[in-house]
């Protein structure tokens, strides 16, 4: 079970003076269960990357197929690939149509055709993925809820479609941090709970080095470093800086302790573990 | 989605494009009365030896020009033949029941077709060469006389300036918006119409609320700028014509010349 990039490149706009190769011979393979994180600055072809993942931008060349499937194709068997991989674009909730958010979260399943019970099973499992109260919210208007309520609506929707590969381009942009800790909650439940992959396209090398089990470094349309997180930012710090990413503060701090004579372990994710173990040697409580 | 060849810009540094946008304006008017004066062969192949000089002249890709008479190809052939069928004339060049062609009206559908296509490829490089910010300066130049007569040539060439820039933002808020609900498995074909309308609500909808959005955050932050209408505003690049533009004139009016002399003036042959 995997989604398959082979020596994709993507080409903008081809045969004008605005062309632009966007994605140059990259190879990659997404299993099902992973949690891969897509760094890289703007422009440096992530938002391409990842819709060539879902089908949405066919490959210029290469080919990138589910399970055998092209995800380009035309038929019947290669629409359903499709619909096995969710999207959630950046800003989702400047999607939201539907006069009521049941209507906008049953869009989805609606469209893979089914029955009024199943979808209507469906659009209350999602809300309660992410947790907005059935009885409260069903009914009402998406355009009279808080940013961050909207946001969840338009997940949700994506949710709904029961996808085994969910991407998200950069899901908490512009999100007040009470929302942004929600809606992470809800994507790592969903992670835990369906078993599915997750592909976040973040900006936030916290949020990378905090959730992810993979992580994919894109420069100029190449992938330059595929690999667990916190090998990544311990081992390939000047690399990232290069192509003007960052490691974590916390990976600052504990690279900066270490050059007072701590001696750390490796692979110091977030905060609580370091002061856990800043504590341990220090023989403090 | 993007594959609009009309009022896209080109970008070069060619004589043309550092023309002065008033001038290619003007220049493209004279031209089209010239196309309109052409009646004979000679002033035909005057014309079409004219439009591949300036694109010769422009740097632009001959096939790029040709190509903006794609959309109109359709009503160009239409003409030819309707032409062609129903004129009226003596010389019968080939007869199907009641269906005749004759030579006269081949000839005036030929005749026609070219004036479209010559006018088309005219006015494409106009807009080809010149970006849409530097036309619409060019638009409120030629507009400002007409203010005495009420013409509100400043509000004109904001609202076009305004409704040019946000074209590429809107056709990209399109396109993400399409692939957004594609990616929900939403359809956009097939149905009657009454279905497919139906079908891009879910696309109308977030468009026009952010087209909306758009439209106030602009207004806050022209009116944050103090924006206050055309009264007293000096603008960065001032418009001025250059011995190029003059060529250009002279040109253009030798052209009418010419035309005018094939029509009314003693046969040649």
């Amino acid at each position: 079970m995997s989604i398959k990039l082979e020596h994709v490149s993507y080409v903008y706009m081809p045969g004008t003076p605005y062309e632009k190769e966007a994605l140059k011979d990259v190879s990659l393979e997404i299993r099902k269960g992973e949690f891969v994180a897509v760094i890289g600055h703007t422009g440096s072809g992530k938002s391409t990357l990842v819709q060539n993942l879902n089908g949405l931008l066919h490959p210029s060349k290469g080919t990138a197929s589910l399970d055998g499937t092209d995800l380009s194709g035309k038929t019947q068997e290669a629409k359903q690939a499709r619909g096995r991989i969710g999207m959630v674009f950046q800003y989702p909730e400047h999607q939201l149509f539907a006069e009521t958010v049941y209507e906008d979260v049953a869009f989805g399943p609606r469209n893979l055709g089914l029955d009024n019970d199943e979808m209507d099973a469906r659009v209350k499992e999602a809300m309660k993925f992410v947790g907005l109260d059935f009885e409260t919210y069903a009914q009402r208007s998406p355009f009279s809820l808080s940013g961050g309520q909207m946001r969840r609506v338009a997940i949700a929707g994506v949710v709904a479609m029961n996808p085994d590969y969910l991407i998200l381009d950069e899901p908490s942009a512009g999100l007040d941090p009470g929302s942004r800790r929600a809606v992470f909650a809800e994507i790592m439940a969903l992670y835990k709970k369906r078993g599915i992959a997750i592909i976040m396209v973040t900006h936030s090398m916290e949020d990378a080095a905090k959730y992810a089990k993979r992580m994919l470094v894109i420069n100029k349309g190449q992938i330059i470093l595929d690999g667990r997180p916190g090998e990544i930012f311990l081992k390939e710090k000047n690399r990232l800086l290069e192509v003007g990413m960052d490691i974590p503060e916390v990976y600052k701090l504990a690279d900066a302790l270490r050059a007072k004579g701590l001696r750390l372990p490796n692979e110091i994710t977030d905060a609580k573990l370091l002061l856990a173990e800043v504590k341990r040697r220090k023989g403090l409580k | 989605m993007l594959d609009i060849t009309l009022g896209q810009y080109y970008p070069g540094n060619s004589f043309i494009h550092r023309l002065d946008p008033r001038t290619k304006i003007l220049s493209t008017l004279l031209l089209i009365v010239a196309v309109f004066l052409a009646n004979t062969a000679i002033g035909y192949a005057a014309l079409c030896a004219m439009v591949l000089f300036i694109i010769l002249v422009s740097g632009l890709p001959f096939m790029l020009v040709l190509k903006s008479v794609k959309p109109l190809l359709f009503i160009i052939v239409l003409t030819l033949v309707l032409h062609a069928v129903m004129g009226q004339g003596e010389h019968v060049l080939y007869q199907w029941k009641f269906i005749k062609v004759t030579e006269e009206g081949l000839q005036l559908g030929v005749q026609m077709a070219m004036r479209l296509i010559l006018l088309l490829m005219i006015s494409s490089i106009l807009t080809f060469t010149t970006s849409p910010i530097v036309l619409t300066d060019g638009i409120e130049a030629l507009l400002r006389p007409f203010r005495v007569i009420g013409v509100p040539a400043h509000e004109l060439a904001m609202m076009m300036t305004i409704a040019l820039r946000f074209i590429p933002t809107l056709m990209e808020e399109t396109d993400r918006i399409i692939k957004a609900q594609t990616a929900r498995g939403a359809d956009f074909s097939g149905g009657n119409l009454l279905v497919r309308a139906k079908n891009m609500l879910p696309i109308l909808v977030p468009l026009f609320i952010s087209a909306f959005r758009r439209a106030d955050d602009l207004a806050v932050a022209m009116e944050a700028r103090c924006y206050r209408g055309g009264e007293g505003r000096t603008r960065m690049h001032q418009l001025t014509y250059r011995s190029g533009d003059v060529m250009a004139f002279v040109f253009a009016f030798a052209m009418i010349g010419l035309l005018a002399f094939l029509r009314w003036g003693p046969k040649l042959v």
